[in-house]
């Protein structure tokens, strides 16, 4: 295209901005700090599942040499929590203990050894409560107190129950051809970053300084300002050079309020890294969801009505839960067109480390659910499968029934990619070989924000003196490549190289404030601050630089390779801060207001999704159950790469994390236990499982995305989860219904297959859930593009509700 | 979990801990150091000698992360003991390049994107750097055998194994 060679820096495959440092082993991460009289952290952790704390004696543990400070919940009693309807957590507990590994107290000493054996030498007395281990028994009534009190009818372990039905689900079925349900279980499993969770505290004439590996250093500022009831000016948080997120360090954690705690008591610097055990029992990952799903499909295999139920195991604490609930149900309908749904979820405490977001948040369970679901209908109706999920795919420029707005959508395309690619409908049948096909949507970051405010997402300041420029952005770069996402856009506008530009990220004295790396967010919403604050730079070296040259038509002044017109950058900088003074600009992003005008539309919405389409080709030996990998084929619409290197890095990584969870990830326990909290035991893919991954990008160029971009950092997780369970279904011809895929299910179904039995594994039904009445919500014209004032303004009153 | 685990390794800390005086060669440097005999090589590289480019992922001897070379092999340094490593050449990330100029693996690392969050990098281009120099031209499958104690959570793999061909080429 010529669109294409317009562009400077965009969509070239250029090296990350942080690349030298990190093969140097020059970039500091949180846990390489090293600050004069430095403390070390251990804390002190529950060793039962559900236990009230009688009594707490840190007496011993403060008279052993080297130990600086012994705390406990009384010196932390306000509680925190990501979000605002969940404030329940507290970074040391105090009252009861609700999962094994909960923070109960916390040493500093001289060094981790000495802080270890006071941890030993507090003595904490527990009364042990019964504890509650799986979604049936939290659906029982509580044999004694609740896990969490404020639960939503007062005595129960139901987190939340949300249900919504949009357009006549009944009148769909009724004109349905097919119905059929299916029950899906997916497994809950964990992030496992590289890099152990690490924070370093410092108090200097009253002000509190922390460094954290997190991936959203404004979250980490709020919970601190609230529970150590400092201004949120006494408090700086910078994000150290980040070694994985996945989602993992996107909550406040205990151990980063615990060191800021200390530091301010000895008024020593206090470190505190996580152990690999710990990081298995902090978790905040993939939540296990039990799933029911009905659908009915006309004569063409066209969708009239889907029905879908969630149940989630959430652990003992809110976290991101809320969301998550949300997540498993809204985006079925920016996937496939489906013109009446209803959703009914349920999110239930237990007495497990708390469950969160990881990588796809909350769809990457209903994404296995539906693809394996629509495979049996289309089996069932003697329709090709992906004929009739073709069938469906949603339009480009459409509005869901639940009122999400899809702009560019690229599943088309996609698709063709894969089949083409992989000879998907060529390929040779053979026992112990098969392929699968299944496709996706992901948001481009959250149309709403955490806690409710009418400020941008993302803001980016740009600096320019004739030293250069500089680009302030609160975005993280989590390994994803943001850093050189904000050079690049930066450059682009500025004639510049990526390599020229300075940035200064994550630095809450520093950066204006954005939300932060998570929710596929900072491409697009930081990317278009940049984008803003650079073009109005770029306007100011434009208007010097014309005024000077006395050319009247700005459009006239070109911007490239170190040009401003005649001038090089340096000498246009030098015209501009003559003319008008030092050089600043800002730029902001708040993405349009698309959620539908209902309450409960906050969570979905976003400015733009992406799609993704993957065949997966496997051989499973059907006399060890093993399940081998062999290929993988993924189309990701990313609309268009800002730079194609990062983009094929996130979509291998997102395919590689998907098939550690289709294959072999679990987070499980036994008795409040992890069943195996090491990087031994917790099975993830090594280099020799790993197969060849033929990646295909797919511009669709969005609208609204800065240069037309869309997100890669979740999306292309999401289809290969589906994608390899039903390769193992072409191959073996049997059905396992539940996450992960271990050689024991694949025998016990082919042991159940070879008997005549129905081959299947997974749940047997869905369990009785009293859910919340139905807030029936009237569907939006398919056309109707309208968004924020415009939307509000044509329904005053919001959409017909009852 | 601290709390919960086995209380022998605590328990030191009211014996006597045994020292030793030991001379250690990191990337051409000599260093004389004075230390207990339980330290592991891991703690010693990074909070006795500075040299923080090892990194740790498990301190267990599972994800490979800690890598160095020790006479141009890879080891685990969170499962050596530097008493047993006296007087041998050891070689950190620090050590890789020559000054500026960087390893060949260190550039293609750079220019294929293969390191992204970059934490298990300096791991896994030891072990790159060990397989080269033993095998310059190693295929695929002798580079994923390689590199398979190396556990890496971004990549996915195979940017760092088109690196390592790429360097491998050069």
């Amino acid at each position: 295209m010529t669109v294409e060679k317009q562009f400077g820096a965009v969509g070239k495959p250029l090296a990350r901005a942080d690349g030298d440092a990190k093969v140097r082993g020059q970039a500091i991460y949180a846990d390489d700090l090293v600050l004069p009289r430095m403390l070390h952290c251990k804390v002190l952790r529950s060793p039962h599942p559900h236990a009230r704390i009688l009594s707490i004696d840190t007496s011993a543990a403060r008279r052993i040499p080297g130990v600086a400070a012994v705390i406990t919940g009384e010196e932390l009693p306000i509680r925190f929590g990501i979000l605002p309807v969940t404030q329940d957590e507290a970074a040391l507990e105090l009252e009861k203990v609700r999962y094994v590994g909960e923070p109960v107290a916390a040493v500093a000493a001289v060094d981790e050894e000495t802080a270890a054996a006071a941890c030993d030498a507090i003595r904490v007395e527990y009364e042990v409560l019964r504890s509650v281990m799986t979604i049936e028994d939290a659906l029982r009534p509580p044999a004694e107190e609740p896990i969490q009190a404020y639960t939503r009818r007062a005595g129960d372990n139901i987190h939340r129950l949300v249900a919504y039905e949009f357009g006549d689900v009944e009148a769909g079925f009724e004109r349905a051809a097919h119905v059929r349900e299916d029950a899906y279980f997916f497994q809950g499993n964990t992030h496992l970053p590289m890099e152990q969770h690490s924070a370093v505290a410092e108090y200097v004439g009253g002000r509190l300084t922390l460094w954290s590996s997190t991936q959203v250093v404004h979250y980490v500022h709020r919970a601190l300002a609230r529970v150590l009831e400092l201004p949120m000016n006494r408090i700086r948080v910078i994000g150290t050079v980040h070694g994985g997120g996945f989602g993992g360090k996107t909550d406040p954690f205990s151990h980063e309020i615990v060191v800021a705690r200390l530091a301010m008591l000895t008024g020593r610097p206090v470190k505190c890294t996580l152990t690999r055990e710990e990081v298995f029992y902090t978790h905040r990952g993939r939540h296990p969801v039990v799933m029911w799903v009905r659908t009915g499909v006309d004569r063409e295999g066209r969708i009239t009505a889907m029905h879908f139920r969630s149940a989630l195991d959430g652990g003992a604490y809110g976290s991101y839960g809320v969301a998550s609930v949300f997540y498993t149900g809204t985006l079925q309908t920016v996937t496939y067109a489906i013109p009446a749904y209803r959703f009914e979820g349920c999110r239930v405490f237990t007495n497990k480390p708390p469950c969160g977001p990881k990588r796809g948040h909350g769809t990457p369970q209903p994404r296995f659910a539906v693809e394996m679901h629509l495979e049996k209908i289309a089996r069932e109706i003697g329709m090709d499968p992906v004929e009739l999920k073709r069938r469906n795919f949603v339009r480009p420029f459409s509005r869901a029934v639940n009122w999400l707005r899809i702009t560019t959508c690229g599943l088309e395309e996609c698709t063709e990619k894969v089949l083409a690619a992989s000879g998907y409908r060529e390929r040779v049948r053979k026992p112990g070989e098969g392929m699968g096909f299944a496709i996706s949507a992901y948001m481009s970051g959250a149309g709403t924000a955490i806690y409710w405010n009418d400020m941008p997402h993302s803001e980016v300041q740009i600096k320019v003196d004739r030293t250069g420029a500089t680009l302030y952005c609160g975005a993280m770069d989590i390994g994803q490549g943001s850093d050189t996402v904000l050079t690049t856009v930066a450059a682009e506008e500025l004639g510049l190289q990526p390599s020229d530009i300075r940035l200064v990220t994550a630095d809450t004295d520093l950066t204006p404030i954005d939300l932060g790396s998570y929710s596929s967010r900072v491409t697009f919403m930081a990317g278009n601050a940049a984008l803003e604050a650079a073009r109005r730079m770029r306007d100011l070296l434009v208007q010097a630089v014309a005024e000077r040259m006395g050319v009247a038509d700005l459009e006239e002044i070109d911007v490239g390779d170190g040009m401003i017109g005649q001038f090089s950058f340096e000498a246009a900088c030098e015209l501009a801060t003559a003319r008008f003074g030092a050089l600043s600009t800002t730029g902001s992003y708040r993405p349009p207001r698309i959620g539908g005008p209902f309450k409960g539309s906050g969570v979905g919405p976003s400015p733009a999704y992406s799609y993704s389409a993957a065949v997966v080709a496997v051989e499973a030996d059907a006399r060890t159950g093993v399940v081998a990998v062999k290929r993988v084929w993924i189309a990701h619409d990313i609309g268009r790469s800002i730079n194609p290197l990062l983009v094929l890095g996130q979509v291998e990584g997102g395919v590689y994390m998907g098939l550690g969870e289709a294959l072999m990830e679990e987070q499980a326990f036994r008795k409040g236990l992890h069943k195996w909290p090491s990087m031994l035991d917790y099975k993830s893919l090594t280099f020799n499982e790993m197969p060849p991954i033929e990646t295909f990008l797919v511009e669709t160029v969005d609208p609204e995305g800065p240069y037309g971009a869309k997100e890669a950092g979740q999306g292309p997780l999401l289809p290969v989860i589906p994608a390899v369970n039903l390769a193992v279904h072409d191959a073996l011809g049997i059905w396992i219904e539940e996450t992960p895929i271990t050689p024991e299910k694949v025998l016990k179904a082919l042991d159940l297959k070879s008997k005549g039995k129905m081959p299947r594994i997974g749940p047997k039904s869905f369990p009785a859930i009293p859910y919340s009445d139905l807030i029936v919500v009237e569907p939006p014209d398919p056309n109707d593009m309208r968004v924020g004032a415009e939307l509000e303004e044509a329904f005053p009153a919001g959409p017909r509700v009852r | 979990m601290a709390g919960e685990g086995p209380r022998s390794l605590r328990s030191e800390l009211n014996r006597t801990v045994q020292r030793e005086v030991l001379t250690l060669l990191v990337n051409g440097e000599r260093h004389e150091l004075y230390l207990p005999v339980h330290r592991t090589l891991l703690e010693v590289l990074r909070e006795d000698l500075g040299l923080t480019g090892t990194k740790h992922g498990c301190e267990l001897g599972e994800c490979g992360t800690c890598t160095v070379l020790v006479g141009g092999r890879p080891i685990l340094s969170c499962l050596s003991l530097p008493v047993q490593l006296a007087g041998r050449e050891i070689t950190t990330i620090e050590g890789l390049a020559s000054g500026p100029r960087l390893d060949p693996l260190q550039d293609a690392f750079k220019e294929l994107g293969a390191a992204q969050c970059g934490y298990c990098t300096p791991g896994m281009l030891l072990a790159a750097r060990a397989l080269l120099n033993q095998n310059p031209h190693p295929s695929r499958d002798e580079i994923g055998e390689a590199l398979s104690g190396n556990l890496c959570r971004c990549t996915g793999y195979l940017k760092i194994a088109e690196a390592v061909e790429l360097a491998a080429g050069r």
